[in-house]
């Protein structure tokens, strides 16, 4: 470690020391616990500070921070899925003793919660044998084990999303194209006469509407075109692929700055913290 | 440093700031002037209500129709919409049903916390309690100040009265953590015995009970379906082959001012063989997998099935090229799917080829991953891979190794492994959320090739402005056809293009109906009508 790193380290734990001095001295009207406070404030503010250095470039402060923070969350859900999956969920389904130990109530069979499961929890073994065999991958012989239970997780949720994707992509989506084009509701294609005298252009009105429907018309089959895959984009069909692509460009810049919009409001968030939480500038 | 060195000053210049911070009293917001609202006059009730239990569904929904109060849309024209109400029986003292089951269900789900919390709390207790006698930890750590609630000076608790303390407490939730569980089953039993008698609760009507609002109808609606959940745990459960009873007011913009219509009822709902609602979708799976069954076995016998080339999907036989020639490591990102996502499965077929290629040429692959299942499947597609390439000994498992189930955590890993590698390419294909322009943005600044695909709409702004290539939505799904080349994805890759041909015909027969309704129109767009 060079000199300098070190007089750095130095200066950044001193701030942290008195950050956390004076904020202590700032909570110790309002929190009888104002030293452990404002320890964990000075401590989120500086690891704040810390991930938001990595904008300039990578550094060991960063690198602290990005451990802390795998490491924590590792461990985090390793614990939670413990407690939660095999204690909660599982143990009192299977064995009475078990649950009895962790202190859950035994659920072993007949109605859990109104909904009947199946009597004497032999269904529960299922996914115990299951994850076992997912286990096996520590073992070099018995590897080829753990294929099952993943051959079992894809297979299932794959067939499974195939049915919900037919219905949400393809035959709702479908429903939606059949849009009025000439007339909106109530007030459906009754001659030119009828279609100019109803022709609002207030920004609820007709032609805004029908503005709309004929983007939806047009959006959806050229999108669809552009999407062929079997067919060389080539003369009018080419034509009509070059058509999609530009509105699902168009999509994706508006879709680019509403979510820009979103991530600034998470920035102002954690300036928030570090200005009022931390540092106590704006009320 | 002296980058560093700023930071330093800029902190301290901001812990000054923050010491000398005045806050301001918050400005308190003037009274607006009240607006008086002219009286409405109360709409006339809708007519002919009548209940029917929905047809050809999974039950638990009826179907309600009316004819719309005069004043909707025409007379007065004051009618604003319809709020329809269900009755709901009296089951447990003065409680309206539903009231008593939330309510039960709350104490249910209380109870499981409770009995979570306590025993964690025992084991606190406890350990306290055992650092205390045996020595293991001082007083002076273990010892209580509460401040007194009349002054600001705190009262010190004595060592004996802190061992006392502890004892009771391990005594009293010894004594009463195993009586927990046995409560729990009580009140699901009283749960489930509630649920029992609903049928014969609704039976009662109209002698207590309460009318509940279950949902609302625009002015100019006639019908309500009142589709509930088989799910006793849920908000909305509705047991079948129970007497329900319903009413429909018609309410002003004034919502005060309302009319209520005559009581429908009673009217059972119950399940039909077959859910009517989901015939579209029946027929869409027999049609899609006919189509795929049809090509895959057109693809088997050595027909030439044409995929159109893919820049991005092109690009990545250059860019591994690229790294082998820089002697940099590529990076390979399944992003935050589970191994069941269509965009994961897609993505292991693009990371097979890449690491076939990648054994091939003898480059380094990094995998990090998000989800240990995803971790395990795409350790067997690399393994499988460099087996295919003729060189299982050059496979080796930290290739592909788990970071955390953690989605910023998991960014900050992939963007510090970016920094420090320098990987020649990076290659983002899978599900992809908030992180996706964090991590391409970061590869850029790295100055890697990039090239992604993700299927998340939302996402591919992101990827198109920091990425080299990126393969849009579908394109995803074609690359694994592409690039494996196997019968069975190419084949379902023209199946697809044929359901999208089926969309497009199916659309514009739609459109020319929906606007000049034709005879057959209203069947033709009601069947694709889809319904629980």
């Amino acid at each position: 470690m060079s000199r300098t790193a070190v007089i750095v380290f130095a200066g950044v734990v001193a701030l942290f020391v008195v950050s956390w001095m004076v904020k202590a001295m700032v909570l110790a009207d309002v929190s009888e616990t104002n030293i452990v406070d404002a320890f964990m404030v000075t401590v989120a503010a500086f690891l704040t500070l810390a991930i938001y250095s990595f904008l300039y470039k990578d550094n060991p402060y960063y690198k602290f921070a990005e451990h802390l923070f795998v490491g924590v969350s590792a461990a985090f859900w390793m614990v939670q899925g413990f407690w939660t999956t095999i204690v909660g969920n599982l143990l009192p389904r299977l064995s009475e003793g078990l649950a009895t130990w962790f202190q859950q109530p035994y659920q072993g069979g007949g109605y859990d919660l109104g909904v009947f499961v199946f009597p004497y929890s032999i269904m529960y073994w299922i996914p115990v044998i299951l994850g076992s065999l997912l286990l096996m991958r520590l073992s070099p012989q018995g590897g080829w084990l753990s294929r099952w239970p993943l051959a079992l997780i894809v297979g299932t949720t794959a067939g499974l999303n195939f049915v919900r994707y037919l219905r949400s992509d393809f035959i709702v989506q479908v429903a939606a194209t059949f849009v009025p084009l000439f007339g909106r509701d109530p007030h459906p294609w009754q001659g030119f006469g009828h279609f100019f005298s109803n022709l609002d252009l207030s920004a609820s009105g007709q032609f805004v509407a029908l503005l709309s429907n004929w983007v939806i018309f047009i959006g959806v089959f050229c999108g669809l075109i552009y999407f062929f895959f079997s067919k060389e984009h080539t003369g009018a069909f080419g034509k009509a692929s070059r058509v999609g692509i530009w509105i699902l460009m168009i999509t994706f810049g508006a879709s680019f700055g509403y979510t820009v919009m979103g991530r600034i409001s998470l920035l102002v968030g954690r300036l928030t913290f570090l200005f009022r939480d931390w540092l106590g500038l704006i009320s | 440093m002296r980058f560093l060195f700023g930071l330093t000053v800029i902190l301290a210049l901001l812990l000054g700031a923050s010491v000398s911070a005045q806050t301001e009293p918050p400005v308190t917001d003037s009274v607006a002037d009240s607006v008086e609202v002219p009286a409405i006059p109360p709409p006339a009730p809708v007519t002919d209500l009548k209940a029917l239990d929905t047809d050809d569904d999974h039950g638990h929904s009826v179907t309600l129709t009316w004819t719309k109060s005069v004043d909707a849309q025409t007379g007065q024209n004051t009618v604003n919409g319809h709020q329809i109400f269900r009755w709901y029986p009296a089951m447990m003292d003065s409680l309206a049903g539903v009231d008593s089951l939330k309510n039960m269900r709350q104490d249910i789900q209380r109870a499981q916390s409770a009995n979570s919390v306590f025993r964690r709390a025992l084991g606190v207790a406890e350990d306290a309690l055992e650092d205390l006698t045996s020595g293991g930890r001082g007083f002076d750590a273990l010892r209580f100040t509460v401040a007194t609630p009349q002054d600001d000076s705190t009262f010190v608790l004595d060592r004996a009265f802190v061992e006392q303390a502890l004892r009771d407490t391990v005594a009293t939730m010894t004594t009463h953590l195993p009586l927990l569980p046995d409560s729990i089953k009580g009140l699901q039993a009283s749960f489930e015995a509630a649920i029992e008698r609903l049928t014969e609760a609704h039976q009662a009507y109209p002698e207590g009970g309460s009318w509940n609002l279950v949902g609302l109808a625009a002015k100019g609606d006639t019908s309500f379906v009142n589709s509930g959940n088989k799910d006793p745990m849920s908000g909305d459960f509705i047991k079948d082959f129970t007497d329900l009873y319903y009413r429909v007011d018609v309410v002003t913009i004034d919502e005060t001012i309302r009319t209520e219509s005559a009581i429908v009822g009673p009217v059972q709902s119950e399940g039909q063989w077959f859910n009517g609602g989901r015939f579209p979708v029946f027929w869409a799976v027999i049609i899609f997998g006919f189509l795929t069954m049809y090509f895959v076995s057109r693809a088997r016998k050595g027909d030439d099935l044409y995929v159109r080339p893919l820049a991005g999907i092109e690009a990545v036989d250059d860019a591994i090229g690229r790294a082998t020639e820089m002697g940099r490591p590529i990076l390979y990102v399944l992003g935050l799917g589970t191994a069941a996502d269509v965009a994961t499965i897609a993505s292991f077929t693009v990371l097979g080829r890449v690491a076939k290629q990648v054994a091939e040429y003898q480059t380094e692959l990094i995998v990090p991953t998000y989800d240990p299942i995803v971790m395990s499947v795409a350790q067997e597609v690399v393994k499988s891979s460099y087996l295919d390439a003729g060189r299982p000994d050059d496979y080796k498992e930290n290739t592909v190794f788990f970071v955390t189930n953690l989605q910023f955590a998991y960014v900050a890993a992939v963007n510090g492994i970016m920094l420090r590698e320098l990987p020649a390419t990076n290659i983002y294909m899978g599900k992809f959320f908030a992180e996706s322009l964090l991590l391409a943005e970061t590869g850029a600044l790295a100055g890697s090739i990039q090239i992604a695909g993700t299927d998340e709409i939302a996402q591919i702004p992101f990827f198109i402005v920091a990425c080299d290539y990126t393969l849009i939505g579908e394109e995803l799904y074609a690359a694994s056809a592409y690039l494996g080349r196997e019968p069975i994805l190419l084949g379902s890759l023209k199946a697809q293009d044929w359901a999208k041909a089926a969309v497009i015909v199916l659309g514009i027969v739609g459109l020319v109906a929906a606007n000049l309704e034709w005879g057959f129109a209203k069947t033709f767009l009601e069947y694709f009508h889809v319904t629980n």
